[in-house]
């Protein structure tokens, strides 16, 4: 393969793995554990086997703390640490949005990614039905430990 | 090169197709395998000059589809060498196999506290249907363990089976790992105390010999989707005396004798597991598959695997940080190779393959517990079969070697 051919291979991936993307896989922000989580809950993709595991620290009406654990593919491990950095110390109903404006853009519709900044970028999974689950995971991860909080 | 790959490529339709504008390197075979226009064909004819409905018709097509559907069982009974076509049974799948001799063999042998012996590197096709028998019969299930090498810990047979062990099934070849399993001389210590043996072929029957006579095993379950044949046609081979003895899986059309309001009787061998009308197309391309098989010769076949298997292996040794799976023994080890990297998930390795064209398999390849055992949750697996040639080995090194440096921190 000629190093032209190995750039444009490279072109289209980058579609995927945006840089921001690795970055987040690479460093991961909120990884670990909480002192005294209001919930924590465990989302499995059985067909691919991604872990994601939220734990939430609620105060009041506020999303005041945030950490995840699991283990997976660059796409499911790198949303889950972009979503920590989206939600911290967010109102609940914010963060409830948020999750909603996800979700739907991941459906494909463009109109939620604009509200999103940085998410946007997990947009280019779209591309690649497959892996579509492995970004939604920490997202309906976060919904039901949210949902176990009672908020 | 013991096959002629060149002329077998011709055969094969879909090898002539890009993925992202490349050329397709299709090493995804363990999940199911390409198909040659002399199949496609045999289905093409079969719905344009004699579909009919079999075994019922007195018309011209139904008793030439009859012919051919059963031309197909004998095809497979030569395969396989089994004594007699009563013992070929026609199924869905392996799974459907697998589970028709857990329902019918199993419930009516299977006593609260016996013991199913199983393996760790079982698909889980050879694994829920005995679960649910043990539970529903209070029987308890145990596993052979897989040795690092990754072969199993059989400890030259002592104490494989204990006095309980009624039944034991495992896999021929693992679709995980590629151990080749020593499936005769396991056979020999099952008969030897009493113990009923499955194996599941469907990672043997499409690469190696088989012999299921000289084997001596109870059952053979495999598939034909994964030997050049269409999805949806599985086979059983059973021992008569037990596929006798055994109440009907499905009720329905085919299987049955004589009925009344009353009840039933059933049908001879092996219709009798054969109830409603078959996968007939499939089945009688599945013979065109067969043909396609024994004419390239299956030790041929085996060899052809063997070389490319102990090249790949050899090729991906050399690449740094790499994880490599199973036996290293090339007579040990069938056209798997299952591989992983500390720092890259086997689903970021599939992306990256098929942006370069090469169809892999990521994931725990229906092996869940297997892969805990080994301590990681899936791996990326190529697997090879009668098409492939070095050329694509090399390819797929380059692409995991692009896979890595693409990862890489940059």
């Amino acid at each position: 393969m000629t190093q032209e051919e190995f750039r444009r291979q490279e072109a289209e991936l980058d579609d995927l793995y945006r840089d921001i993307i690795l970055d987040h896989y690479r460093h991961p922000r909120h990884r670990g554990h909480l002192d005294s989580p209001s919930a924590t809950h465990e989302g499995l993709n059985p067909l691919c086997g991604d872990e994601v595991t939220v734990e939430v620290k609620v105060d009041g009406n506020r999303l005041a703390g945030i950490a995840y654990t699991g283990s997976g593919c660059s796409i499911s491990q790198s949303s889950a640490s972009m979503m920590t950095e989206a939600v911290e110390g967010k109102p609940v109903a914010q963060a409830r949005r948020l999750i909603d404006a996800f979700t739907a853009m991941m459906r494909g519709d463009d109109e939620a990614a604009e509200e999103l900044g940085d998410l946007e970028a997990l947009s280019g999974v779209r591309q690649f039905p497959v892996r579509i689950k492995c970004a939604t995971l920490a997202w309906h991860t976060l919904d039901e430990a949210l949902n176990e909080a009672g908020v | 090169m013991t096959l002629d790959v060149a002329q077998i490529r011709r055969d094969f339709p879909i090898l002539q197709r890009q993925v992202h504008g490349k050329p397709l390197v299709y090493l995804d075979n363990a999940a199911t395998s390409q198909k040659p226009r002399q199949v496609i064909d045999a289905l093409v004819r079969y719905y344009e000059t004699t579909n009919a409905n079999i075994h019922r018709a007195v018309h011209t097509l139904g008793e030439e589809a009859t012919a051919e559907y059963e031309e197909a069982r004998e095809k497979v009974r030569r395969f396989i060498n089994a004594p007699t076509t009563e013992s070929v049974i026609f199924t869905r799948n392996t799974t459907e196999s697998i589970n028709l001799v857990a329902y019918s063999w199993g419930r009516a042998n299977i006593r609260e506290g016996d013991e199913i012996l199983l393996t760790q590197m079982e698909h889980h096709s050879n694994l829920i249907p005995w679960q649910l028998l043990a539970r529903e019969k209070g029987a308890t299930v145990r596993y052979v363990p897989v040795a690092a090498d990754g072969t199993l810990e059989l400890n030259g047979f002592e104490n494989l089976f204990d006095a309980r062990t009624k039944m034991m099934a495992l896999p021929h070849v693992s679709n995980s790992l590629g151990t080749i399993n020593p499936v005769e001389r396991i056979a020999a210590e099952a008969r030897r105390h009493g113990v009923m043996l499955l194996i599941d072929g469907a990672q043997g029957a499409p690469h190696l010999p088989v012999d299921v006579h000289a084997i001596g095993a109870d059952f053979y379950a495999f598939s034909s989707h994964k030997m050049l044949g269409p999805t949806g046609v599985g086979v059983l081979y059973g021992r008569k005396e037990l596929l006798e003895e055994m109440e009907p899986f499905l009720g329905g059309g085919e299987m049955i004798r004589k009925v009344t309001f009353e009840g039933a009787t059933w049908n001879d061998l092996p219709w009798k597991f054969e109830a409603g009308t078959p996968n007939i197309a499939d089945v009688i391309a599945f013979g065109a598959a067969i043909d396609y098989l024994e004419a390239l010769g299956m030790e041929n076949v085996r060899a052809h695997e063997a070389e490319l298997t102990a090249y790949a292996l050899d090729r991906m040794a050399a690449i740094p940080d790499i994880t490599l799976y199973g036996p290293t023994d090339i007579d040990q080890r069938g056209g798997v190779v299952s591989f992983n990297f500390p720092d890259l998930h086997p689903h970021d390795i599939g992306t990256v393959l098929d942006q370069y064209g090469v169809a892999i398999r990521s994931g725990h390849h229906c092996t869940q517990p297997l892969w805990r055992c080994l301590g990681v949750s899936g791996s990326a697996r190529a697997s090879f079969y009668v098409y492939n040639t070095p050329g694509e080995v090399d390819a797929l090194v380059d692409a995991v070697k692009a896979a890595r440096s693409y990862f890489a921190e940059r």
